[in-house]
C-alpha cells in the first residue's frame, strides 16, 4: 500500500534575527486510515512542521508527496485547491465565522469547491454534524453554542469534502477530558469507518497512547516513530 | 464558475449584513456624493442649456458685416520709388468706407448656393433717434427680414405683446426695444416718431416690443422690416450692413467666416469667436460640478476604505481559516472588494433616485427673471448619461477604494495569523 502522506528531508529555517533551523531534516509517511500522533516539547517545531504538511507554509525545503502527486514548488492555486479537497485541518481554537450558522460553516469548504449542489452539499453537511452529535445545533449561529460543540463542528468541517487525510494541531487542547475522549472517538471511528487518515499533534499522553503510531520530536528532528 | 461567485458574494453579504450600521453610514457617503453630483449636473447643464439656447440659437453662426477701419494698403507702399524704404507714416485716419456691405447681393447670391448653410438674412443697421416732445434719445434701429429671422435666429422670443407676423406685414410698423417704451412711456398700439441721422422722420406704428433682457439693449435697439430702415438711410433695395448666416453645422462656422474673409476681404465673425467668454463660462460650470462631486466621491472613497481596513483586521482568523480550507488569494481579496463594491452600488443606486428625485423638485420651483419672459419653473436636465456616468463614477471609486485593502486581506498569510492565536 502506498502512503497518502509522504515527506523527505524536510527543512525550513526562520531568520528571526539570526537563521535558525527549526525542522531538521524530517522524514515522515502516514497509510491510508492510519491515525498517528506527534508528540514532543513545547517549541520543538510540531506546529511548523503540520503548517508545512498541510501545504499552508511554502517556505521550506525538502520532497512532500500526497497521494502520490508531488507538492513543493506548485502553484499556490493548484495548492488551495488540493487542501480544499484533500486536507481536513482542525486547530485548538475553531475558527468558525461568527457570521454565519453552524450549517453554513461546515458547507463552505464544500461550496468552494463546487462539485456537488448546494442542496447535496447541505445534505452532507447534517450527515457530518450528526456524526459529530451536534445536528441539533444546525442552524444557530456559530457563536450561539458552547465551545466542545464549536469544536466538534469544526470537525465536521474538516470532514466535508471527505479528504485523504486530517490533520489536527491539538484538536482537543481547548477541551475538557470528556469531550476530548468524544473527540477520540469520533476520528477512531473516522478513521477505520472511511479509511481516512489522521495527523494529530497533542500534548496529551492518554490521548496518544490510543492511537496507531506516536511520532516523537525534538529539537526539529523525529526522535522516534 | 457562477454558484463560486455567488459564494463569495454570498460571503461578503454576509459580511456587510452584519455590520449594519456600518455599512449603511460607508453607504450614505456615496449616496451624498451621488445625489449631489446628479443634483448639481442636471441643474448646471440645464442653465448650459437654456444659456445656450440664449445665445447659440439666436445668434448668427457667422456675421458678415463692413467696419470702418484704416485700409490696411497705404498708396505710398503701390510707389516704385520707395519700394525698398521704409515707410512711416502719421495720423492714419480711416478711409471714407460706407458702412454699405460691399458685394452684398453677390456675397448673398454665392453663400445662398453653398450647402453649409442654412440660411442666410441681411440686415440694415442704422444710428437714429426717437423723437418724444422735444427730447430726441439716442437709438439704434435693424431692418431685416422679419420671418425669416425668427425661422433662424427665434427672433419671436424676444418679443412681448406680439407677433412677428405683425411687424412683417406692415412697412410702417416697428417692434420698439423694451426699455425706449418705457422711458418714452409708450405702449403697444401707439405710434412713435422716428428721425434718422440724415433729418427725414418716420412715424411707426408699435407692434410690438424687444425684451432681450439686457437693459442696456432694450434702451437702444429697435426693429423694422428691412425696407423701412433703407427708406430711413435713403438708400436703395440693394443696401444692407450685415449678412447673418446660420449653418447646418456650427463646428463649421470659424473655417467659413476666414474662408469669407480671405475671398471677398469682408469682415466676418463666427460665433464662437464672438462667444468666447461664454463657452469659457459652460467649461467652468462643468468643471465645478465635477470637481465637486469627485471630492464629495473622495471623501466617500475614503470611508469605504477605512470601514474595510477595520473590517479586515477583525476578519483576520476569518481569513485565515478560509484560506486554510481552500480560498485562493484571489477569493479573499474577491470577497471584500465585493463588499466594497456593493456599498458603492447599493449607495450609488440611492443617490441616483435621491438625486432625481431632488433635481425633479428644482424642476417644479418656480424661476422667473425678466430676461427669460419664457421661462417659469429651473432648467433641469434629465438626460439619463448624467445617471450612468454617475453609477460608473461611483463603482469606479468605490473600486479604487476597495482595491488596495482587499489585496492586503488577500496577501494576508494564514500561518501568521494561526500561529498567533
Ligand atoms: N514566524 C517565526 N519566526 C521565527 N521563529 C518562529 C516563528 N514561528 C515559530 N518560530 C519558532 O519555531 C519554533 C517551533 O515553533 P512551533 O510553533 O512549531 O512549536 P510547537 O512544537 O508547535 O510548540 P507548542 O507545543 O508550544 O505549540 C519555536 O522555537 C518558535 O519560537
Ligand atoms: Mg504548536
Amino acid at each position: 500500500m502506498k502512503p497518502v502522506l509522504e515527506a523527505r528531508n524536510i527543512r525550513k529555517k526562520f531568520i528571526d534575527p539570526v537563521e535558525v533551523e527549526i525542522l531538521r531534516g524530517l522524514d515522515l509517511s502516514v497509510m491510508p486510515g492510519e491515525f498517528v500522533s506527534i508528540m514532543g516539547k513545547s517549541g520543538c517545531g510540531k506546529s511548523t512542521l503540520l503548517y508545512v504538511l498541510s501545504t499552508m507554509d511554502t517556505q521550506y525545503e525538502g520532497e512532500l508527496y500526497l497521494a502520490g502527486q508531488a507538492l513543493q514548488g506548485e502553484k499556490p492555486n493548484e495548492l488551495d485547491r488540493i487542501r480544499n479537497q484533500h486536507i481536513g485541518f482542525v486547530f485548538q481554537f475553531h475558527y468558525l465565522l461568527p457570521e454565519f450558522s453552524v450549517l453554513k460553516n461546515v458547507m463552505l469548504p464544500a461550496l468552494k469547491l463546487g462539485l456537488k449542489s448546494a442542496e447535496e452539499i447541505e445534505h452532507d453537511a447534517m450527515e457530518k454534524l450528526r456524526l459529530l452529535d451536534v445536528q441539533e445545533q444546525a442552524l444557530k449561529r456559530a457563536t450561539q453554542i458552547s465551545g466542545g460543540q464549536k469544536q466538534r463542528v469544526a470537525i465536521a468541517r474538516a470532514l466535508i469534502n471527505n479528504p485523504d487525510i486530517i490533520m489536527g494541531d491539538e484538536p482537543t487542547g481547548n477541551l475538557d477530558s470528556k469531550n476530548a475522549q468524544r473527540v477520540f472517538d469520533i476520528f477512531r471511528e473516522i478513521t477505520s469507518e472511511q479509511k481516512q487518515s489522521l495527523l494529530i499533534v497533542t500534548h496529551d499522553q492518554d490521548f496518544a497512547a490510543k492511537t496507531d503510531r506516536i511520532i516523537e520530536m525534538a529539537d526539529g528532528s523525529i526522535v522516534s516513530s | 464558475m457562477a454558484l463560486f461567485n455567488q459564494l463569495l458574494l454570498g460571503i461578503a453579504k454576509t459580511h456587510l449584513l452584519a455590520r449594519k450600521k456600518q455599512s449603511a453610514i460607508a453607504a450614505l457617503g456615496v449616496t451624498f456624493g451621488i445625489g449631489v453630483f446628479i443634483i448639481m449636473v442636471s441643474f448646471m447643464t440645464g442653465l448650459n442649456g437654456l444659456l445656450d439656447g440664449l445665445i447659440l440659437n439666436r445668434t448668427p453662426h457667422v456675421r458678415i458685416y463692413n467696419e470702418v477701419k484704416q485700409s490696411e494698403r497705404q498708396p505710398i507702399e503701390d510707389l516704385a520709388t520707395y519700394k525698398d524704404m521704409a515707410h512711416i507714416i502719421h495720423s492714419i485716419k480711416p478711409k471714407n468706407s460706407q458702412l454699405k456691405l460691399r458685394n452684398g447681393l453677390a456675397i448673398r447670391a454665392e453663400l445662398r448656393k453653398d450647402k453649409r448653410v442654412k440660411g442666410i438674412t441681411p440686415q440694415v443697421s442704422t444710428r437714429i433717434f426717437y423723437q418724444a416732445g422735444a427730447v430726441q434719445l439716442n437709438g439704434n434701429l435693424a431692418g431685416m427680414d422679419v420671418l425669416e429671422e425668427a425661422r433662424l435666429f427665434n427672433f419671436q422670443q424676444y418679443i412681448v405683446g406680439g407677433k412677428p407676423e405683425d411687424l412683417a406685414s406692415n412697412e410702417n410698423a416697428i417692434v420698439l426695444g423694451a426699455g425706449v417704451a418705457k422711458n418714452l412711456s409708450l405702449q403697444v398700439g401707439d405710434y412713435v416718431q422716428i428721425v434718422s441721422i440724415n433729418g427725414s422722420r418716420e412715424r411707426l406704428k408699435i407692434v410690438g416690443l424687444f425684451q432681450s433682457g439686457l437693459a442696456d439693449i432694450d434702451k437702444v435697439f429697435s426693429y423694422c422690416n428691412i425696407g423701412t430702415a433703407q427708406r430711413l438711410s435713403g438708400e436703395g433695395g440693394d443696401y444692407f450692413t450685415d449678412l447673418h448666416l446660420k449653418l447646418h453645422d456650427i463646428e463649421a462656422a470659424a473655417g467659413m467666416a476666414e474662408e469669407l474673409r480671405n475671398s471677398w476681404g469682408v469682415n466676418a465673425i463666427d460665433i464662437k469667436t464672438a462667444n468666447a467668454q461664454f463657452e469659457t463660462g459652460t467649461s467652468i460650470r462643468n468643471m465645478i460640478t465635477y470637481a465637486v462631486s469627485f471630492a464629495l466621491l473622495i471623501v466617500a472613497g475614503f470611508g469605504i476604505y477605512n470601514i474595510l481596513n477595520m473590517l479586515i483586521y477583525e476578519k483576520m482568523p476569518d481569513i485565515a481559516i478560509l484560506k486554510a480550507t481552500g480560498f485562493s488569494s484571489g477569493d479573499v481579496q474577491r470577497i471584500f472588494l465585493y463588499q466594497a463594491m456593493m456599498i458603492g452600488f447599493v449607495g450609488a443606486a440611492i443617490g441616483l433616485a435621491f438625486g432625481f428625485l431632488a433635481s425633479y423638485g428644482i424642476s417644479q420651483a418656480p424661476f422667473e427673471t425678466e430676461a427669460l419672459p419664457t421661462i417659469k419653473t429651473f432648467p433641469v436636465n434629465f438626460d439619463p448619461k448624467f445617471y450612468i456616468i454617475g453609477i460608473i463614477f461611483a463603482l469606479i471609486t468605490t473600486f479604487l477604494a476597495g482595491f488596495m485593502p482587499s489585496r492586503k486581506a488577500g496577501k494576508i498569510d494564514p500561518v501568521d495569523i494561526l500561529r498567533g492565536q
